[in-house]
Parts: C-alpha cells; structure tokens; sequence
C-alpha cells in the first residue's frame, strides 16, 4: 500500500488528501507544525475581532481524520531526502514516503528593512501570527497606534482588525492607490475613500524606510520613506505580500526558484515528489494567471488535480476562468474574468458607480470585437457559474449588460442596480443594449 | 460587561469593547423599570396603577430603544459581530448563565405559580403584577389581567424593542429589515391586539376561544380541544369559518406556502416564537451546538414530539366525539380512519416518492413509528384498549406539562444563554417538525452556494441559529437544502464572500451535490461530478 506523504496542512494539502481518500485505499499522512488540524487560513481574522473562536475556523470535526484514515502528524520538517524517499522531521523522526506532496504555503515578505525582525514587526499568516498579535496587539492601551505596510488584502484586513480592538491605524500603501497594481484606479479610489471612513489613517505613496525600537527591542516607531516622518507605533504589520515558503527544501534536490517549480502536472523535477498551493511555480504560467498562485481556490484546485495524478490519472492543473473576492471592510469585492489596473491593449474599461453608496462594477472588454473579458463588482453580489459560461462562450460586453440581471446573487428584496447600470453603459458607448 | 474569566473563551482580549456613557444610561432605564415591575410582584402597593405601569414600562422602551440607537449610532453599514465571543453576557459566561437562571425562574413561575405573580385565583381580585396591568387590560379587552395577558405585554414588548435593535444592526439589508418588521407586525397584531379585541366581541350570547389566528395547530397544540371546539361552534359562521381555517391552515395554506417559499414564511416571518428568538434572542444565535452528533439528536427529538403531539390530538379528538353516525357524520371511527388514511398516505408517498432522500435513521424512524402508531390503533380497534394504551386526558395534561410549558417555555426560552436562540424550534416544536419535512421533501426553497467562492471561513456555520453547519455544504459547492433551516438569511449576510443566497427556484437540480468546484478544469469536473 502506497503511503503520500503530504507536507502542509491547508487548504491545498488538505483537498489533496481529501480526494486521494476518496480515489483510493492508500495510506495518507500530513505534517504540519502549524497546527493539529486544518483550520481556515483566511478565517484567522474573525478570531481576533471576536467574530468566531479558533475552534470555529476548522471546516473538519476532529473525528472526520481518523474516520477517513488521514494520519495528522504534528512536526517541523527540516530537510527532505529524495533519493532514500524520506522526509526529516524535528527531534531525529522520519518518515518515508512512496509519494510527496510539497503544500508548505508562504511566508510573509521581508524586504530587508532595518528593524524587521524586532519584536511586534509581523505578518498575518499563520496562527502562530495570530497568537504574536494578541501578546503585542491586544487593544489600545498596550498598542497605541499600529502601522500597517502594505496596501493588498492582507494589509487591509489588518487595518480592519486592529480597528475592531479600537487600535489606531496608520496604512502605508506605496502605489497611489489601494492594491492599485490590481485595480483600476476607479476602484482604489472607492475603497480608499471607504477605509478613510472608518478613521484609518490612509498614506498612499508612502514606504517604510525603517522601524525603530525601544531598549527591550521592542518596535515604538516606523520612519517612512523620503519625508523622514517618525510614526510612534507599537506594532507593526508586515503586509506587503507573501513569497513560497521553501524551509524544508534547502538541502535537497528539488527545483526551486522563487517557488517549488512544477510543470502543468504539479511534479516536480524529481519523480513521486508534487507541489501544490501557494508554494508551488508553474515553469510556463498558465493564460494571464501568475506563475505563482497564492489564493485559496488556486490552492484547492491544485489539490483536486493532483489527487488524480496521485491516484493514476495523470491529469493538468487546467483551471477554468479566473476568478476571486474579498471584503474591504464592508465593501464585498468579487471578481470573473480578467480585469486589469489598465486595460490591456486594444481594451477598454467600461466603469459604473452609485452616486452615494460604496456600490461600483467595472468591466474589460475589446474595444473592437466587445468581447467581455471580465468584471469586478463592489457591493453587488454576481452569479459564478453564470460569468464562468458568459467566459466561455465570449460573450460581448452589451450582451452581459443586457443579462447582468440574470447574475446578479444579492439577497431577495436588494435594490437591483442593473437599470442605472445599462443607462450608464448607454451613454458611455453610445451602444443600445441588444434586445 | 466582561469578567477576566473570559480569557479561558478565546485567545483575544475580552476588554476591547465598552459601553458609551449613554447606553449605561440606556442600561439604568431598563434595568430600573424591570426593577419596579419586580416591586410589584413582590406586592408592593403603587399608588395610581396607570402612572406606576407607564414609567415603568416607559423606562424599559427608552432603555433599550437608546441603548440600540447609540450602539449602531457611529457604525457604517454592515454586519457587526466584532466582539461576540468575548462578550461575558452572550457568550455562556457568568452573567449568560445568570440571565439563564433568571428568565427560567420567570417561565417557572408563570406556568406553575401564577399567584406569586399577583394572579387572583379562583376569581379573587389580582395584586401585585398582574394587578398593576389591570388598567392596560381592562382598556384592550374590557377584562382584567392575568399572568398570561401580563406575559403578552412583556412578549410583545421585547420583540418590539428588540426588532428595533435588530433593524438598526441589520439595517443594510434589506430582507433582514423585511423579515424584522413583519415578525413585529404578527406579533402585535396577530398575536396580542387581535385576540384582546376579540375578547371584546364576547357577550352573554356569543363567545370565540381566545385565537391568535397564526398559531397553528400543532404549535397551538390545544386549538381543537372539546371547550374550543364548542366555543367555535356555538359562535355561528365566525365560529365556524374560525374552525375551518384552524384546519385549513395546517392541511392547505401551509403546505402551499411551505412549497413556494420554504419553511420560512412561517419560523422567521410570521411566529411569535421565532419572532422572539429573531429578536430578543439574536445576540444568542452563535450558540447553537454545530456538531454532527447535535443534528442526530435534534432529528430524533423534535419528530418525536410530532408523533407525541399527534397521538394526543387524535386522543382527544376521538374522546369527544360521539358514535351515532346519524347525529353528526363525524363520529369516532370516522375520524380514526381518517387519521389512519391519512398517516399512511404521508408515509406511502414519501416511501414511493422520496425514499432514496431519507438517511438511515430517518427510515428506520419513519417505519417504526408508522407501525407503532397503527399497532396502537389496532389494539384499540381490535381489543378494545384505551385508544394510544392512557386516556386522553392524561395524554394532553402530559403533552401540556413536559412540551407545551418545560419545552417550548422553560428550556426554549430560558436556555437562550445555553443553547442558543432557537433550542425550542430545532429540538422541540412540532410545527417546525412537519414544516420541515414538506421544506426538504417538496418545496422550492434552497440555499444556493455561489460556485467555487466560498473560503471554508465558517461565519455561515457559527452565526446559524439552527446549529446546521453551513460551511459543510458551501465549500462542496452544494445548496443547502435541510428540514430545520428557518430561512433567517443571517449566514447570506455574514457570508464575506457573496456565496450564499436563499432563494426559491424550480425544484430541478435543487440538491446538488458535487466534488469538485466550480472554477477548475471544466473536464475534470465533468469526470467527476456526476450529476
């Protein structure tokens, strides 16, 4: 009986051993010294603001491990043995495999900054960062203010966090706008406006230039980049992205490069051995997507499709249309298709906002043919089965304002926006929506 | 409002949130007006009732109406569950357990020791409590007070004031702010005004049971009781066509309205009791117990009441009917075969129709009592035993004492700081048991799971009031179609991700069940998912 080892318990490793459970009788075991069971990475946040506890963000009872005959061992792995097929573990254990999966996830981003490694300087990542938080972040009087770098989603829910515990915040977001390297400027603009009015203080084109500690080494300042401002903080959140977490790989002779490279198969240069998830590098990336991936549903999908590999049917990673959301705050953001910060060449933005509310979409198509490349939404709810088929019959742009009604997902009795919608779109192109 | 003894609850500080100067205000109001109703029933004499119920009951609305308003009162939008866990009162902390022990002392008194409330036995003139609301009652329906009219007012009350808060918290949405309103409307119309009016309509001649027309048989377990049916009878056509729509309501417009609209048209728009619980009970929602072993429990519980209530009614049903066909066409062993037709129809189609939908232990249920119940009548029928082996009376005085006060009262409500809001409706209430089945079995109601985006976080699963584990289904990209679910929409608005909307669509493809999501390889999931 084959024994897959898999390194890394999130959502990647996981719904690999999830799905080899379900393809086959071999024997499954993870390794994580992050914790005991799979919990919900992306939930760590609600712990902290009160919204669940800990034990809420497991998807899985305790019972459902054993009862599916997936091994959980708790433990560090320090290095990785290709050639006897063994991986080391902390304290002298080890463990052979026939078969590995490499789902270690990434690390948070440290560019070198004097003062990073000092004490209250983290990310937001993992649970143990979740545990610092609460020792050097607990509430305003032990944390009077906290400075965030970093404006992608990590940073802002940060941002959110602290808020809750009515911890001031200071943002620095080095583009002009929030994650502004991903949206439109139309968009920054809402969600900065709207993290301004939860009382945030909001500084964009700002860097961190150093962090600064008292005599314990604790953090008490940032200096920011170019106007040598000293920012009087507690704690500070390291937010600007994560990159592969490849600890265990050091010594061995598995491929690296920024990530674990893989091929369109997830293997990696050494036979038996598979890399899933945010650690994984695609050697040729896939369509528009990154050749790294750190998302939750890349990292489950990765999952789906090597469980087949594993279990003998050799299988792609060939993910459908893109697609992704988040919450700002209160603004929920989803995203189909491909929409770039600046339209692509030979594309367009068409881009609708309410007058009052944080409510928005902004849709990229050709400007020649109208294909409907994709759509981000904010503050109204759409349909992803519905965009994914409008993607794969390319639909153009005046047919999927004409149906937008049709995907529209917002709860019974919302205020349907799709008439000022269409008008809008009326008037910018000059088209008439097909009847 | 927190003890250090929380941190043993969470890894996060139990101190972040405090309460502004004027909800402690607020907090004094309310609190002073519980206490004089307190005085009152500890018979102390208030010199001018009206003036002494108008404060106090003046005190407690602008308690809780100022402490709602100042709560949301600087908040954007949105869903506000910051804090919850750490929150002593909510969160089976010692003031949770306080509250417990205080609201089941209440419940308590009032279904056993109505006279410590003032309650005027046997026709003597009512003191303390119940006496200070004699104006309030002689003023709605010419009658005094009673613990029950005394209980109304402060039921109504709390789903009054407490919707308030709830539509302020939940003021973004706009089914929420429906719902709210509407659970408010029955409440004090249906529930407590309509009834009292009623009341006024008595005379010597012409008398109607007291009716709050949307309790529904078998909730309002003791509608077709001897001295009610009488009542209905003798009251001529508004008698009459009251009786019709008693049985027409459970036989007709609930399974019609079941089909279109999923159970909640009834548990969380309509009810007084999930009216209660959506209000005054919402802070107590995430304490629902999510496990699998709970829904096991909750599946045996709550049919089982079913099957009790509907022996009973049929018990006392059949024990004052008569036998002479000739005299009334509806005599004993017509109604028992009409039961017994009836039963087995249900049970006929569901076995013909619905059988590969039922789990294990729903079969081995479903036939076990099936054939308990017609063994019973068969013994009866055959041999002459009592119909359901006790007599009528001690089946209703029983159903009465363990269902109708320590269940659905004592446990239902005053376990909210235990087990959650909606402990009664889940695990005990027989009308949530049949709506429930017509909601799983054949209805168009679903929770739908927006394709691949939900992130497992589990907002949808700690703020179900009903203890199903939502996440369960949304991140296996599959609808939630389950009998308890009262269709509160809460896991839609605490969603961050947009994945779930109620919803009634065609009943194709409403169960879906899939392994691999939305958002991969389109082959793959053709592969795998077999649908």
């Amino acid at each position: 009986m084959d024994h897959v080892v898999i390194i890394g318990n999130g959502i990647s490793g996981i719904t690999a051993a999830r799905h080899i459970r379900k393809l086959s009788q071999k024997k499954i075991t993870v390794v994580s010294s992050e914790s005991k069971h799979f919990f919900s990475r992306t939930a760590l946040m609600y712990v902290y603001m009160g919204h669940m506890k800990f034990e809420h963000t497991k998807p899985y009872e305790n019972w459902f491990w054993k009862k599916n005959r997936i091994d959980l061992k708790y433990g560090f792995v320090t290095s990785i043995n290709t050639s006897h097929k063994l991986i080391n573990l902390e304290n002298d254990d080890a463990l052979s495999y026939d078969q590995l999966i490499i789902a270690t996830g990434s690390l948070p981003n440290r560019f070198g900054w004097p003062g990073e490694n000092l004490k209250g300087v983290q990310g937001l990542y993992s649970k143990q960062d979740l545990e610092s938080l609460e020792i050097y972040a607990p509430g305003p009087d032990v944390c009077r203010r906290a400075v965030i770098v970093g404006g992608g989603l990590i940073g802002i829910e940060l941002a959110e966090m602290l808020h809750s515990r009515k911890i001031p915040v200071t943002l620095l977001v080095r583009e002009s706008g929030f994650w502004n390297n991903v949206l439109p400027d139309a968009n920054s603009q809402l969600i900065d406006q709207h993290i301004r009015a939860h009382g945030i203080d909001l500084r964009l084109n700002s860097e961190l230039e150093a962090i600064k500690s008292d005599a314990s080494g604790r953090v008490n300042a940032v200096i920011v980049k170019g106007t040598d401002e000293e920012i009087s903080c507690q704690f500070v959140g390291l937010a600007a992205g994560v990159s592969p977490n490849l600890s265990c790989l050091k010594s061995s002779n598995i491929e690296t490069d920024r990530g674990v490279l893989v091929n369109r198969f997830l293997e990696t240069n050494i036979k038996d051995v598979y890399a899933i998830g945010d650690c994984a590098q695609q050697r040729e990336a896939i369509g528009a997507r990154k050749s790294i991936e750190a998302v939750w549903y890349t990292g489950r999908m990765m999952g789906e499709t090597v469980a087949q590999t594993i279990c003998g049917r050799r299988m792609k990673y060939k993910p459908s249309h893109w697609f992704n959301s988040a919450k700002f705050f209160e603004i929920e953001y989803q995203t189909y298709g491909w929409v770039f910060s600046k339209p692509k060449d030979n594309h367009n933005h068409f881009h609708w906002q309410h007058q009052e509310k944080p409510i928005a979409i902004t849709i990229e198509y050709h400007k020649d043919s109208l294909e409907f490349k994709g759509i981000n939404t904010f503050g109204i709810r759409m349909r992803h089965d519905i965009f994914d088929s409008w993607l794969t019959q390319k639909r153009r742009v005046d047919e999927v304002i004409r149906d937008l009604a049709k995907a529209n997902f917002d709860p019974e009795f919302f205020k349907a926006y799709e008439p000022m919608i269409q008008l809008e779109f009326q008037k910018q192109l000059q088209i008439n929506a097909p009847l | 409002m927190s003890l250090k003894i929380d941190h043993s609850f969470s890894l996060s500080n139990p101190d972040a949130h405090q309460l502004s100067w004027q909800q402690k205000v607020a907090v004094v109001f309310g609190i002073s007006g519980l206490f004089l109703l307190l005085l009152a029933a500890f018979n102390v004499e208030f010199p001018n009732k009206v003036l002494s119920l108008t404060i106090a009951l003046g005190l407690i609305c602008t308690g809780v109406i100022w402490y709602a308003y100042e709560a949301y009162k600087n908040e954007l939008e949105g869903i506000k569950n910051n804090g919850v866990w750490f929150n002593n009162l909510i969160n089976r902390g010692i003031l949770g357990y306080g509250l417990g022990v205080l609201i089941t002392a209440f419940y308590i008194v009032l279904y056993f020791y109505p006279e410590y409330l003032g309650f005027g036995k046997n026709g003597e003139p009512n003191t303390g409590l119940v006496a200070l609301f004699d104006p309030l009652s002689r003023l709605l329906s010419g009658n005094n007070a009673s613990q029950w009219f005394v209980y109304g007012v402060l039921y109504t009350l709390a789903i009054l004031l407490f919707g308030y808060k709830f539509l302020k918290k939940y003021r973004h949405s706009k089914y929420q702010r429906l719902r709210t309103f509407s659970v408010m409307f029955f409440q004090l119309g249906f529930a407590f005004l309509i009834p009292e009016f009623m009341a006024r309509l008595n005379s010597e001649s012409f008398s109607l049971p007291y009716y709050d027309l949307k309790n529904i048989w078998p909730l309002n377990y003791y509608n077709f009781e001897q001295y009610r049916v009488n009542e209905f009878i003798s009251a001529g056509t508004i008698g009459l066509a009251l009786l019709i729509f008693g049985v027409a309501s459970i036989f007709i417009i609930t399974p019609i309205l079941t089909y279109k609209y999923g159970k909640r048209w009834y548990c969380s728009w309509v009810c007084g009791c999930g009216g209660l619980a959506e209000t005054i009970g919402d802070p107590f929602r995430h304490l629902s117990d999510k496990r699998l072993y709970a829904w096991k429990i909750e599946r045996w519980v709550v049919h089982s009441v079913l099957v009790f209530v509907v022996l009973m009614t049929t018990a006392v049903i059949h024990s004052y009917l008569g036998d002479d066909g000739s005299r009334y066409w509806l005599t004993k062993s017509t109604f028992l075969m009409l039961v017994v037709g009836f039963l087995t129809f249900v049970f006929g189609w569901t076995m013909l129709f619905r059988r590969q939908e039922l789990g294990k232990d729903a079969k081995l249920g479903a036939i076990g009592y099936f054939v308990i119940i017609l063994s019973l009548v068969g013994l009866h029928v055959f041999y002459d035993s009592p119909l359901f082996l006790f007599n009528a009376e001690a089946l209703r005085s029983t159903y009465g004492f363990l269902i109708g006060a320590i269940f659905s009262g004592v446990i239902g409500t005053g376990f909210y700081p235990i087990f959650g809001n909606r402990i009664w409706c889940r695990m005990g209430c027989p009308m949530a048991a049949v709506l429930g089945f017509q909601q799983r079995m054949l209805s168009k109601f679903r929770i739908t799971t927006n394709g691949g985006q939900c992130i497992s976080c589990g907002n949808c699963s700690v703020y179900c009031e009903m203890g199903i584990d939502v996440r369960a289904y949304a991140q296996k990209g599959e609808n939630i179609v389950r009998s308890s679910c009262v269709g509160c929409g809460i896991c839609s608005a605490v969603c961050p991700r947009g994945v779930l909307k109620l919803e009634n669509k065609s009943t194709e493809g409403r169960i879906n069940s899939r392994d691999i999501l939305l958002g991969n390889d389109v082959d793959l999931m053709k592969l795998v998912n077999k649908s």
